[in-house]
This record gives structure tokens, C-alpha cells and sequence, in this order.
């Protein structure tokens, strides 16, 4: 069993960039055969996401977890590359591939001939991901950001166009002054400890010599500003709403995962490495973080209330989602990064949905009425009161209109975090673990000592989520308005079913989730646990000897007899 | 040496940020190349500088770091350099695009 879980864990890389060839292959043409080929191989992606995830959590409760590590190229864990199946991992392989299989669907409908080799980047970007969230080694995970990017800047540039074109461009020059400064990071976390490998990293953090730690520290720092470019931290994400509003539809809802790779990553990273065990290091960095998540909801919340247009409007809605998953990780308890997952799953879902619902919203409008929303409300403050006695018996709303406003209002739900769905659920998660004594491990452990209080901290925390909530609900219900219950000027638009499908299931998917939010709310616990006590991982990863190339080991037979006398490199 | 290394990459560095503050899209890449020569350059000291020590085993010399430089870094700074490489060309390529598309190299599209 662990054994076929093992090499499973390299196939969600493998697979993607094996059809990425092929499509690469067929040339431009032949856009039907690519775009099911795509869709099959990103199903099987998703499927053995899952069998990955099942297997993650198969541990029993108080067990540490069950992970399983993948050597590549053989080589035991701190000197060659590792690929880990954790809890957390899995369950980011499933959201990228559910994300990713939407937009797919989505684009086939009509995008995926805006421009050339739609499919194949898709499935680059889909390999970039799944590498991303599996390695567990610093540079293998510098390549798999560059892979990932690189099937961006095509995807962000798809469909062409002046102004894509140039929020591509600062997309690209942010990105890449971001690797540079990936690389600086790295290398001087590899000058001061000595590795590159996240497990061995959090091993040696604790017993680094005081000159070395100030590097290393100055390292991780530099580090963690490339991942809060990625995620969107506030002064750092003003590419971010131009390039998102103005990349086509299916992108922009693919894309909605990708600021999760960045926080993916500071969830990954920073509580194994800077955690409670860290010893001088311990908490390093969480004020800024805390602080920086906080300003982040702030600048999406104005932002989101300023926009015109609703691709913007989703676009700070993601900024909003980012900043409220760093600040929550911030808190540093594993309660709060429970809620905190839950909220990933739930938020990125959703904008997936919304950007493609935008998108079929815009279709039936008149070019440019978007701009007028705003304006209407700033300006006409004595109302534009048209006499609507004309029509005692009022409109009735076609069918699609009725479909896209019911999409609509489960979107502002979930984003607001209005009960009775995940968005909710996964606030209320949040919230409940703030109250708990431990809520905030970052304000007990400023106390020191005393009896650790809900201090201030855990107030701004919940006050902006509350804050956050209400002031997308305004903001959705406002656009709302003006959208579905303007008399209807314009054309209804025509929705093929394709179209409707992915929105509909991503949906459906959050509402099974709140069904389902007892188990799943478990199984998020568990994963906050153990990010939060990472020696299950660390041991796991260490642990795992090379296998004997001369000895071909086959399925069931135990893996580990072989490899007690290790032939040392 | 050390002193060297040092101001070549500070200067590096710094005439690289210079560039990336510009408004021409063209002074924007040489900024990202010069930075990535600067970066690459950083990867290499950082495993210790070391004159006459090769990164590979020999026979009949200790397997021990007093006489062999650290391989890790120079492995680095080859995959560094083709990633950046690859991501500056597909740069230009971009660049290209938007100067024929807004018939202007400022990088925000139009004089400001």
C-alpha cells in the first residue's frame, strides 16, 4: 500500500506535463481532440488526487499522520528531492485540479480559440501546481513556482489585446523581479543552515548558532516577501486586480488558485519552520504577517467598494480572500488555521465560480454599463426615479437570468461569509477559535508567561472579518441590484449549457461542503494539527531510506527491509 | 577577493533596480538581467569562496568539505541561469507585443 502510494505521488506532475507534450505535439489545430484530452487528463489528476487524499487521511485520530514521500532520482531525503503527500498537500492537489478542471470545461464553450495552445499551457500550469504543493525541497520548489509562471504569463496574455498585453507585462516584470528575490532567499537559507529541505530545514532552525540564525532569518525573510508577492499582500499586490479583471474568464477562474500557492506555501512553511519549536526563531516574522494580512483585507475592502466593474470586483475579492487566510495563519493556533483551510477551499471555489459567472452576466449587457454603476449612485443622488407605473403587472425574469442570479447570490454568500453556506461555516470556524483561550498564539506568546487573554490582536482579527463580510455583502448586493433588477434594457444573454455546468457544480461542490462540514471540519482540524506539530512530517520525511536499485521492489512487499545499510553519497 | 564579489553584485544590484524603476520597457529587462547576474552571482558565494577546490570526488583526496568546494550552489546557479534566461527571452517576446500593439515602449502603455 505505501509503496504504490509512494510512486502515485510524482503521478499528478507527470501525468499534466505528459499531456502537455502530446497537445504540444498536435500543433494548433485540432482544438477538440486537445481540449478532451485535457479534460480527461485533468480528471485523472483529480482522481488520484483524491485516492491521494483518502490515503493522507487514513491515519487514525491521535496517530501522527500518514504521509508518504517519493524520492526522486533515489537519493535519501536531505540530499535529494523529495516529493511529500501530507494532509495539507492533498488537499491542495484536489482544490487546483477541481479549479483547473472547471476553467477547462469553461473555456470550451468558447475561449479556448481566443488564442493559441489554451490546453497545453493549462496543463503546464496544472503540473506547476501539483509539483508545487508536493515538493518538499526549497529550489525544486523555485523551479515548480517558475513552471507554474511561465504557463501563467502565456495563460495572462491569452486573447491578446492592448490592455492584457500590458497588465501582462507588469505581471511578468513583478514576477520575475519576485523569482530573483525567490533566489536570494533560498541561497542565503542554504548559506546559514546548511539545506534546502523544508524538513531538515525545521530540524536544524533550532540549534543554529546566533550569527548563522540572523542570516538565515534575514533568508527567510527575503523569502517570504517573493511568496506575499504571489499571495498578494497588500503593498505588494497592486499588479494584481488589473492583470485577474483582465485575463479571460476560464484563466482568471484558474487563477483564483494561484494566490493560494503563495499562502500554500507561508501555511507550509513558516509554522514548520518558525513554529513553537523553533527556539529563538519561534513566531519570527508574525506580527508583520498579522499586521500585513489585516491591511491587505483593508486595501481589497476599499478597493472592492471603489470598483466599477465586476471582473475588478472579484479581483479584490481575491485579494480580500488572501489577506484574511495571512492574517489567520498569523494567529498561529492550529484552531484558527483550521477555520482558516476551510475558508481557502471555500473562497477560492467561489471566485472560481463568480469569474466565470461574470462572465456570462457581462454577455447580455451593454458595453461599458458596468462603469455607469458607480457613477449613477456618485452623481445622481436626487435619483434617476423613472415613472414605473407603466407596468403594473412587472417583468417577468427569463429563465437563465433567474439561474445567473441565483449563482450570483450564492457567489456574494459564500464571499461575504453569510450563512447557510461554506463561506459562513468556515468564518464561524474562525471566529469560534479566536474566543478559545489559545485562540491567538501569537498575542499569548507576546504575554509571556501570564495567562494568556483575548488580547487586541484577536479583536482586530474578528472585527475584520466581520468588517470584511459586511462590506462585500454591500458591495455584492449593490452590483446585484444594478445587474438583475434594472428593467431589462438589454438582451438576455445566451448561456450555452457547457458553460453552466462547471459554475453550477463549483456551486454544488460548496454546498455539499456545508452539508458535510461536520467530517469536513475534521478532516481540516487534523490538517491544522499537524501543520501545527510538524515532527510527524519531518520525521517522515527523514526517515524514508533509498531503495536498493538492484533489488526491483514489488507492489506489496515491504520497502523498508533493504535499506538498513545505506551507501552514504 | 570577497571585496571584489561583494561590490560587483552590490553594483550589479544596484544598477539593476536603477533600470527596473524606469519607465521604457526596454530599461525594465537589461534592470531584470542585470538583476539575475547579480542573483546568480549571490547563489555562487554562498557556498563559501574557495580558489583552487574542486566541487567533484577525487581519488586519493578525503571526502571531506577542507578540500572540496560545496557543489550545491554551483547546481543552483546553473538551473538559475536557464530559468532566467528562458523567463528574460519570453520577457522580450512580451515586450515586443506591446510596443507593436500600443506603438509606444513606455511600459504602461502611453507618455504619462
Amino acid at each position: 500500500m505505501t509503496l504504490n502510494m509512494n510512486s502515485l505521488a510524482i503521478a499528478p506532475i507527470l501525468l499534466p506535463l505528459a499531456t502537455a507534450a502530446i497537445m504540444v505535439a498536435l500543433g494548433e489545430r485540432r482544438r477538440n481532440i486537445k481540449a478532451v484530452l485535457g479534460v480527461v487528463s485533468t480528471m485523472m489528476t483529480l482522481g488520484i488526487a483524491v485516492s491521494l487524499l483518502l490515503f493522507a487521511d487514513s491515519a487514525p485520530a491521535g496517530e501522527p499522520a500518514a504521509i508518504s514521500v517519493y524520492l526522486v532520482g533515489n537519493w535519501a531525503a536531505p540530499y535529494g528531492i523529495v516529493l511529500v503527500v501530507d494532509r495539507l498537500s492533498s488537499l491542495m492537489l484536489v482544490l487546483a485540479s477541481t479549479v483547473v478542471l472547471a476553467g477547462q470545461l469553461y473555456s470550451i464553450a468558447r475561449w479556448h480559440s481566443a488564442g493559441m495552445f489554451f490546453h497545453a499551457l493549462v496543463q503546464l500550469l496544472l503540473m506547476g501546481l501539483n509539483g508545487a504543493f508536493l515538493t518538499g525541497d526549497l529550489f525544486n520548489l523555485f523551479v515548480f513556482f517558475e513552471v507554474l509562471l511561465a504557463a501563467s504569463y502565456g495563460l495572462v496574455l491569452h486573447g491578446s489585446g492592448a490592455p492584457r498585453v500590458k497588465a501582462g507585462l507588469h505581471y511578468i516584470a513583478v514576477n520575475l523581479a519576485a523569482s530573483s528575490l525567490f533566489l536570494i532567499g533560498a541561497s542565503l537559507i542554504y548559506g546559514a543552515a546548511g539545506t534546502l529541505n523544508m524538513a531538515d530545514l525545521a530540524a536544524r532552525v533550532p540549534i543554529l548558532p546566533d550569527d548563522e540564525r540572523m542570516l538565515m532569518e534575514a533568508g527567510a525573510a527575503i523569502l517570504g516577501v517573493a511568496f506575499l508577492v504571489k499571495a498578494g499582500m497588500w503593498p505588494l499586490c497592486f499588479w494584481l486586480p488589473s492583470a485577474y479583471a483582465l485575463a479571460v474568464p476560464p484563466v482568471a477562474a484558474i487563477f483564483s488558485i494561484m494566490t493560494k500557492v503563495g499562502v500554500y506555501v507561508i501555511l507550509r512553511l513558516w509554522p514548520m519552520v518558525f513554529g513553537v519549536d523553533a527556539g529563538a526563531s519561534a513566531f519570527f516574522g508574525s506580527n508583520w504577517l498579522l499586521v500585513g494580512g489585516i491591511l491587505t483585507v483593508a486595501f481589497g475592502v476599499i478597493g472592492l467598494l471603489a470598483s466599477q466593474d465586476l471582473p475588478r470586483m472579484a479581483a479584490y475579492n481575491v485579494i480580500i480572500s488572501s489577506g484574511t487566510l495571512l492574517a489567520a495563519i498569523a494567529a498561529g493556533s492550529s484552531g484558527v488555521t483550521a477555520g482558516a483551510l476551510f475558508y481557502l477551499i471555500s473562497s477560492t471555489l467561489a471566485v472560481s465560480a463568480f469569474f466565470l459567472l461574470i462572465d456570462l452576466i457581462e454577455r447580455g449587457r451593454i458595453p461599458g454599463a458596468d462603469v455607469l454603476v458607480v457613477t449613477f449612485e456618485a452623481l445622481s443622488e436626487e435619483d434617476e426615479e423613472e415613472p414605473d407605473a407603466a407596468d403594473p403587472v412587472g417583468i417577468a425574469i427569463p429563465a437563465t437570468m433567474a439561474i445567473l442570479g441565483i449563482g450570483f447570490a450564492a457567489c456574494a454568500l459564500l464571499l461575504a461569509g453569510l450563512p447557510p453556506l461554506t463561506g459562513f461555516v468556515a468564518k464561524f470556524l474562525m471566529l469560534h477559535a479566536m474566543f478559545l483561550p489559545d485562540g491567538v498564539a501569537v498575542g499569548a506568546h507576546e504575554v509571556n508567561g501570564t495567562t494568556p487573554t483575548l488580547g487586541a490582536l484577536s479583536w482586530t482579527l474578528m472585527a475584520m472579518l466581520l468588517i470584511s463580510g459586511f462590506a462585500v455583502m454591500v458591495a455584492m448586493a449593490r452590483a446585484g441590484v444594478r445587474v438583475f433588477w434594472v428593467p431589462m434594457e438589454s438582451t438576455v444573454p445566451k448561456v450555452r449549457f457547457l458553460e453552466m455546468v462547471p459554475i453550477v457544480s463549483l456551486l454544488l461542490l460548496c454546498a455539499t461542503l456545508t452539508v458535510q462540514a461536520g467530517p469536513v471540519a475534521r478532516f481540516m482540524d487534523a490538517t491544522a494539527k499537524s501543520i501545527h506539530a510538524p515532527e510527524g512530517y519531518v520525521r517522515g520525511v527523514l526517515d524514508v531510506p533509498r531503495k536498493r536499485p538492484e533489488q526491483p521492489v514489488i507492489d506489496g512487499q515491504p520497502a523498508t527491509a533493504p535499506a538498513t545499510q545505506e551507501v552514504s553519497p | 577577493m570577497e571585496i571584489i564579489l561583494a561590490l560587483s553584485i552590490g553594483a550589479l544590484a544596484g544598477s539593476g533596480i536603477w533600470l527596473i524603476l524606469r519607465s521604457r520597457t526596454y530599461q525594465v529587462l537589461i534592470g531584470l538581467s542585470l538583476l539575475s547576474y547579480a542573483v546568480n552571482l549571490f547563489i555562487f558565494s554562498m557556498g563559501r569562496l574557495r580558489t583552487d577546490a574542486p566541487p567533484i570526488l577525487e581519488k586519493g583526496v578525503p571526502n571531506t568539505l577542507a578540500h572540496y568546494t560545496d557543489p550545491v550552489p554551483q547546481a543552483l546557479v546553473l538551473t538559475a541561469i536557464v530559468i532566467t534566461f528562458a523567463m528574460t527571452a519570453l520577457f522580450l517576446v512580451v515586450l515586443l507585443v506591446a510596443r507593436g500593439l500600443t506603438r509606444n515602449d513606455h511600459v504602461d502603455g502611453r507618455e504619462s
